[in-house]
């Protein structure tokens, strides 16, 4: 097996162990690179068959790439597709200048009326360790209280793949089965699997986004890599941060660990 | 594509665990832009000079503390190979959390302070290694610039460390003397100790391996669900060791049914075979009825049925572990319920020195060689043979409470 084949064996094993000891799960799908992969690993997992649904919160200031893109690959799936949206936050108008009180409306609050509604159980994040200080914290399976807070301070031990699996009834469980995959390993993957990605990521005059969220803040990188290799190579050379065009990063230091302590994704 | 190793670094607190991660990443060049001014601004915040121990510290409290508490990870490669690095916690009060971390890791290095040398928590970190299995270990004699650089001071924390190690049957297989401060001989060799003429703490590490293939040790394959998709039932799960194929004659454990196997089932992808470490399904050619917990293997080398198991087990909750009580026990996809039957043995994690005999309970980070009865038949096998069958965790209240090796009874 080579290193590829051991990082779809984890994460196809996470994917396999949180619908076994929750049953009613479902995953996030932002529509970005990460989300994508994992939904891929999750056909895998089940042959094609999703048995749960596959969540997008919209905050409906995304691309207008990212909403074709969804639309087309949950039909050609066959997906069991949620859109989650904060109506009446995105109908009072939002403020961007804070990131803060932004991401919380729109993502994490939508996310929680999501869980209310559905009563789910765990949600499959493709979050990874690499992309943020802070994720490299995270375990595999996390908990969230009934506030969706992260216990950052005191979280329970994990080993050998054996992961938390009981939970007590106000918690959900964030279950991260790409966590250990790098940026690079992301798109040497979909380079091997010949994975669709939204066209947003591949250089267009001189500028392609490295990592896709909302439009007002999200900024693409200087780039002319036009193809899945190309990026391969730019990201073996350089030591630019992935998450540099990221707004909510760069408030303030702890922006981050903030927002997550808080339920942010 | 080349391959990657998980190495985890542990020691007692303040001997040097962030502040060595910071100086391997700045010296790979792993550093960002953004996160080296990143961290002069946080530096700068807290009103302390840049400090490396801030690459991985990235909690609001661990900075301001000083003390990293959770595990992290970060990756950096050499012309070999990529690793992944583990930073874990040396205070006590997160041992939890360097177990965490160090049980993801393939590779550790012990780090120990020329200072202060062997302290609690490099006892108690070393031992944990044991329990896990470690074998491939460096020891690093770091903050070699508070000593001078001296060579006689490196030989006597070293002797120091290798004495101790040798009582867990740890033979660390490099001592290298360093300063991640200043970076002597972490990833370049500098000028201050030609006493030393072994290889830099790099140039160790990439002498490594990698974890064996175990493709030709016998077939386990611990059933992790059961998928209908009409007409068949997909026996899903990942092999832990062996090769498989269609045709095989295969036997499930504990239950002892046979079958023969029918398919092998990958999304999208014809296959007739599969091997150790793949996460794939199968379909049998008899309608047994086989449920998650039951392990496949081949006839001939089997493991052992038991419901009774001895174990020496590492204790992580606040709330001790009190004979007789009941617990859930977790081995590769098994999951019993359980009585601990005795506490044959209460021993101080940090030096393994035995603090009770027939104990009434063990306290957080104490470690206990107890008897376990499960309620049900459980398949288990020597750890040094199939590690997943021969190690456990316990489940106390919602969260895992204790990792655990079996004792495997004599023949």
């Amino acid at each position: 097996m080579d290193h590829l084949d051991q990082l779809e064996a984890k994460s196809i094993y996470i994917i396999r162990e949180a619908y076994k000891q929750f049953g009613n799960i479902a995953m996030l799908w932002s529509i970005g690179k990460d989300s994508s992969t994992l939904l891929w690993l999750t056909r895998k997992a089940f042959y094609g068959k999703i048995p749960f649904p596959v969540m997008h919160i919209d905050t409906s200031y995304k691309f207008e790439e990212i909403y074709e893109y969804r639309d087309a690959k949950a039909k050609e799936y066959g997906l069991d597709l949620i859109i989650s949206r904060n109506e009446d936050a995105i109908a009072s108008g939002m403020d961007h200048s804070s990131k803060l009180q932004c991401c919380m409306a729109l993502k994490t609050n939508a996310l929680k009326m999501a869980i209310e509604k559905r009563k789910f159980k765990a949600l499959l994040l493709g979050i990874r360790r690499d992309e943020h200080g802070i994720r490299s914290k995270e375990r595999y399976f996390s908990p969230r209280d009934a506030n969706f807070k992260w216990d950052y301070k005191n979280q329970p031990p994990e080993l050998w793949d054996q992961y938390k699996s009981k939970q007590s009834d106000e918690d959900h469980i964030r279950v991260h089965p790409i966590l250990h995959w790098t940026e690079v390993d992301i798109w040497e993957y979909i380079k091997r699997e010949n994975i669709p990605i939204v066209d947003l990521y591949f250089a267009k005059d001189g500028k392609r986004y490295r990592s896709i969220g909302c439009k007002p803040c999200c900024s693409p990188v200087e780039s002319d890599a036009d193809t899945v290799d190309k990026i391969i190579h730019e990201l073996r050379t350089t030591n630019t941060a992935e998450r540099a065009g990221r707004a909510q990063d760069k408030e303030d230091t702890y922006t981050m660990q903030k927002l997550r302590a808080l339920g942010y994704m | 594509m080349q391959d990657s190793i998980n190495l985890v670094i542990v020691g007692h607190v303040d001997h040097g665990k962030s502040t060595l991660i910071g100086r391997l990443l700045y010296d790979t060049g792993k550093l960002s832009p953004e996160r080296i001014a990143e961290l002069k601004k946080v530096s700068k915040n807290t009103g302390k000079e840049m400090e490396f121990a801030y690459v991985m510290d990235h909690l609001k409290e661990e900075r301001e503390q000083n003390v990293t508490i959770d595990t992290a990870q970060t990756f950096f490669s050499t012309d070999k190979r990529e690793y992944v690095i583990i930073d874990a916690p040396g205070h006590v009060e997160f041992t939890k959390n360097m177990v965490t971390g160090a049980s993801l890791a393939e590779v550790a290095i012990l780090i120990v302070s020329a200072r202060e040398g062997v302290e609690e928590q490099t006892r108690r970190h070393a031992y944990i290694l044991g329990l896990l299995g470690l074998k491939q270990v460096i020891v690093v004699i770091n903050k070699m610039d508070t000593v001078g650089y001296s060579n006689d001071r490196f030989n006597e924390v070293k002797e120091q460390t290798i004495s101790h190690l040798s009582t867990l049957g740890i033979e660390p297989s490099y001592v290298v003397p360093i300063s991640a401060i200043e970076g002597d001989m972490v990833a370049k060799r500098g000028e201050r100790m030609n006493f030393y003429e072994g290889p830099t703490m790099l140039e160790a590490l990439d002498t490594f391996k990698g974890r064996e293939s175990r493709d030709n040790l016998p077939l386990r394959f611990p059933i992790q669900d059961v998928y209908k998709h009409d007409p068949k039932r997909i026996l899903v799960g990942r092999i832990e060791s062996g090769k498989l194929e269609v045709g095989d004659k295969v036997l499930f454990y504990p239950s002892e049914k046979t079958s023969t196997i029918k398919t092998v089932e990958l999304f999208e992808q014809e296959a007739t075979e599969a091997s150790a470490g793949m996460s794939i399904g199968i379909t049998i050619a008899e309608p047994l009825f086989i449920e998650r917990g039951e392990v496949m293997i081949h006839p001939g080398d089997t493991p052992t049925i038991a419901d009774t198991i001895d174990a020496n087990v590492f204790w992580m909750s606040r709330k001790p572990l009190k004979k007789g009580e009941r617990l859930h026990l977790r081995c590769a996809t098994q999951e019993l319920d359980c009585t601990i039957k005795e506490i044959k043995k209460r021993l101080d994690s940090s030096d393994l020195s035995v603090i009770e005999e027939n104990a009434r309970q063990i306290e957080n980070n104490e470690v206990g060689e107890l008897t376990i009865v499960t309620d049900d038949p459980i398949v288990i096998e020597d750890f040094n043979r199939v590690e997943e069958l021969g190690r456990f965790v316990l489940v106390k209240d919602l969260d895992v409470a204790a990792g655990g090796i079996v004792i495997m009874p004599k023949e």
